[in-house]
């Protein structure tokens, strides 16, 4: 339907056409509009001069800044090594523990060894290194393996029970379900639980530790204060890889778990592994 | 006979999809036809019941085919809810990773379920229902094809439920919001080229001298979702009786085809789509012109021009080349005004016609959807800027910026014209109630503001936590330390899902009620009625 119409309200005549009831009115296109679309594509024009952006027919325009992402990401990344440099060649050529005696140095690799630790090591160890169910809490003393740096570098080079390689750190405890009694297995987890705890049944500490003595005495030690050489946990602090209480160290005896961890060296390479150490060290109970 | 070519030819159907569910190459396959023989077995058994050996009434042809646009608005708040309840189970997914319940409904198999859920079932269904709504009434034209739009209504349906049980039985293309596989997406291509059909068909046979915009913007978004469907799912099967396919694209070429449809998607279906709707229902429900033909007319060609090259931006800092990412910015940034120029439109068309914002709520709910509409068009050019999409890609401001658009401008849009063609399309005199559109206003648009805030900042949070580095060099958080910052966010953002999931429930009750044929005995709203003075 088209017929000429002027809109009551506004005053403003409408295109005559209707649909349905519905008019158009003639209004013109707001000024604002069209000058800040104007200014868009003027924007848009210089933006892809000064940038690459028109494809031709081997290879698009480069753009008058000469700018490409790949190069400005170069750019970025040797600028960053270069401001580590002095550092990163330091570190290669010093020992762990000169590295740690440096204050400088040492700052540095617990930054670089931090930021190593949060994309590596954070799935098993938890991003403030505080462990979970076995896997180690790395802020207390209580070492496996020795927590000396070098020791440090020495389990993160080459792992845990790692078969590949031929230099990790190697310990398996028997499952004393094939050698004991299940009862003395009850006793020796009592008595083992009251060198850090109380125990439900008091009656089982005497036994257990002469079962202790026959049986454990080689790899823990006479008092059950471990043997990092052999990867012998300390048995006398309230510590503990999977769980307290008697049972479930009486479990542990009769057929203990054995962890393993990755070695780190062919991932990471000598300097980051160093540098890992260090930080690891420094996280409070490095001895 | 009634239905009696309806009822062979879906028999014949039901027969092949029971064949492929025993000959099928894998068990999710197998499992996946077993669902499609379950449906259109059903879909026959529910036909057969109906039918009838006399001769079928003949049909008033003279009058709007308003049946399947009926069907089509109750589809819209059926999906509208459930699309939308999933959302915020993710939401608490990601909030309470023990929610995940392996392996049907984990976060990988729900997350496509919720978008398609929204976009396409409950966003296609809107689309699908007012386009048929508007373009018969601005054709003054029955709508073309007879039986046609019955097959477009309910073939859409079935892709919807193909989509989403393909889903959860853990069958995908793994492209984003194109997830279904070649075989559903062989079926939507028919449906969607009989929709085609039904609405260019309706166009021709009009009995207005002009086009109306907004089938103007209802056809670009067919014909466009048309193409972008066709090219981006371009794939070969491994075989005909199983579920995998293999992309034509490779490496980058295959990102840029991805976004390039994901983009339009956006642009198509999100936004011409229901700029179509906006053109016929503001005008309609406030009662007032259009503001600018001319503005309507370039703002449309504009869009068209500019959307279609914007897809790039969401590939930045990628494989993908440097002058690629350029143009897709530079086009982002032209797409600004063109964007706006909706906005205006839709807004200024209520000059003369503001007051209606005390008194009717679903004039409040349009405005509010146009008000978003112009925020998350402004808010994507900024984003599509190189430099700002290096802190906001990939984190949570994505996701708040897709929700204020879709929250915002698809949701709000699509209730008001919910609420507008109800009563009309069941001759009730008006709804069941106005304040509870009022409970929906208020809850919609508080959930988007909690929703999108709370995105803003965990977003920005995200962003700088993962590009945050010390004086050594070195980057201070661990991704895991990202995710734990972002948990108090997380809960929050599902309180805000909640309540805009509880709005659209109040709604499908007040449509339930009013298609019932209730009206709830309520205050008028303040204002609406001169407020009685005492004689002078």
């Amino acid at each position: 339907m088209s017929s000429e119409h002027i809109d009551e309200v506004s005053g403003i005549s409408t295109t005559g056409h209707e649909w349905d009831g519905i008019r158009e009115l003639n209004n013109p296109l707001p000024r604002w509009w069209v000058i800040t679309f104007y200014i868009t594509v003027a924007w848009a024009v210089a933006y892809t001069i000064a940038y690459p952006a028109w494809p031709m027919l081997s290879s698009a325009t480069k753009g008058v800044l000469g700018y490409s992402s790949r190069n400005a990401v170069k750019i970025e990344l040797a600028a960053a090594e270069a401001a580590k440099g002095k550092y990163v060649a330091a570190i290669q050529q010093k020992t762990v523990s000169e590295i740690a005696a440096d204050d400088a140095l040492r700052e540095f690799a617990v930054a670089a060894g931090g930021a190593t630790f949060k994309v590596n090591c954070v799935q098993c160890h938890g991003s403030g290194a505080q462990g979970s169910k076995g896997f180690p809490n790395l802020n207390d003393d209580d070492w496996l393996w020795g927590g000396t740096t070098e020791q440090i570098q020495q389990t993160i080079a080459h792992g845990i029970r790692f078969a590949s390689d031929p230099d990790t750190r190697q310990s398996e405890m028997p499952p004393f379900g094939d050698i004991i009694t299940p009862e003395q297995i009850a006793q020796v987890g009592a008595y083992v639980a009251s060198l850090s705890g109380k125990v439900q049944d008091a009656s089982l500490i005497e036994p257990g530790a002469k079962v202790f003595a026959e049986n454990c005495v080689a790899c823990h030690g006479d008092n059950a204060k471990g043997n990092k050489e052999l990867g012998a946990p300390n048995l006398t602090d309230a510590i503990w890889l999977y769980a307290p209480g008697e049972t479930a160290i009486a479990v542990q005896v009769r057929a203990p778990k054995h962890g393993v961890m990755p070695a780190w060296i062919g991932r990471l390479g000598e300097t980051k592994v160093k540098e890992l150490a260090v930080y690891v060290h420094s996280l409070g109970g490095g001895e | 006979m009634k239905f009696g070519t309806e009822i062979v030819v879906l028999s014949l159907f039901a027969f092949a999809a029971l064949v492929a569910a025993g000959f099928g190459v894998e068990g999710p396959f197998r499992q996946h036809m077993g669902v499609l023989f379950f449906a259109v077995a059903g879909f026959t058994a529910i036909l057969l019941r109906n039918t009838d050996f006399k001769p079928a009434a003949p049909i008033d042809t003279s009058a709007y085919m308003d049946g399947p646009i009926r069907y089509g608005a109750i589809a819209t708040v059926f999906w509208g809810v459930v699309g939308m309840l999933v959302g915020v189970i993710i939401a608490l997914q990601l909030a309470y990773p023990h929610l995940n319940i392996q392996p049907w409904f984990n976060f990988g198999r729900l997350r496509p379920l919720h978008t398609s859920g929204v976009v396409f079932a409950f966003g296609g269904n809107a689309l699908l229902c007012t386009s048929l709504y508007v373009v018969q009434r601005t054709c003054r034209a029955r709508l073309f094809g007879g039986k046609l739009a019955w097959f477009v209504f309910w073939g859409y349906q079935l892709f919807i439920v193909m989509a989403a049980t393909g889903y959860l039985l853990g069958i995908t293309e793994a492209r984003e919001y194109a997830e279904p596989e070649w075989y559903v997406d062989l079926w939507l291509t028919i449906v969607w080229v009989a929709y085609l059909i039904l609405f260019l068909g309706t166009i021709l046979k009009r009995k207005e001298p002009h086009i109306y915009v907004a089938n103007w913007f209802y056809l670009s978004f067919i014909v466009t979702i048309a193409m972008l469907h066709v090219v981006n799912n371009l794939s070969m099967p491994a075989s005909f009786l199983g579920s995998k396919s293999y992309s034509a694209f490779s490496g980058v070429q295959d990102a840029l085809t991805q976004w390039w449809y994901g983009h339009n998607a956006v642009g198509f279906f999100l936004t011409a789509g229901f700029l179509g709707m906006m053109y016929y229902f503001v005008p309609k429900q406030a009662n007032r012109p259009v503001y600018s033909y001319r503005l309507s007319i370039v703002h449309f060609w504009a869009i068209i021009f500019l959307y279609i090259w914007a897809g790039p931006h969401h590939l930045h800092y990628t494989a993908l080349p440097d002058w690629a990412q350029t143009l897709g910015m530079a086009f982002s940034i032209m797409l600004w005004m063109p964007s706006w120029g909706g906005m205006i439109n839709g807004l200024m068309t209520l000059s003369g016609a503001w007051d209606k914002l005390r008194t009717d709520p679903i004039i409040r709910m349009m405005v509010m959807a146009v008000a978003f509409y112009g925020m998350s068009t402004f808010e994507g050019p900024i984003m599509s800027i190189k430099t700002v999409n290096s802190l906001s890609h990939y984190t949570d401001w994505t996701i708040g910026h897709v929700h204020s658009g879709a929250l915002g401008w698809v949701g709000m849009i699509s209730f008001g014209a919910i609420y507008y063609m109800v009563p009309k399309l069941w001759n009730r005199e008006r709804l069941y109630s106005l304040r509870l559109v009022t409970w929906h206003f208020w809850l919609a648009t508080l959930g988007i503001v909690v929703y999108a805030a709370v995105m803003w900042v965990s977003g920005i949070m995200q962003g700088l936590m993962w590009r945050e580095y010390d004086e050594q060099g070195f980057l201070v958080y661990s991704f895991a330390e990202t995710v734990a910052a972002m948990h108090p966010f997380y809960v929050m953002r599902a309180i805000g899902g909640a309540m805009y999931l509880t709005g659209a429930l109040l709604m499908a009750w007040n449509v339930t009620m009013t298609i019932l044929g209730h009206q709830r005995e309520e205050q008028p709203m303040p204002g609406s009625e001169p407020a009685l003075r005492p004689a002078e």
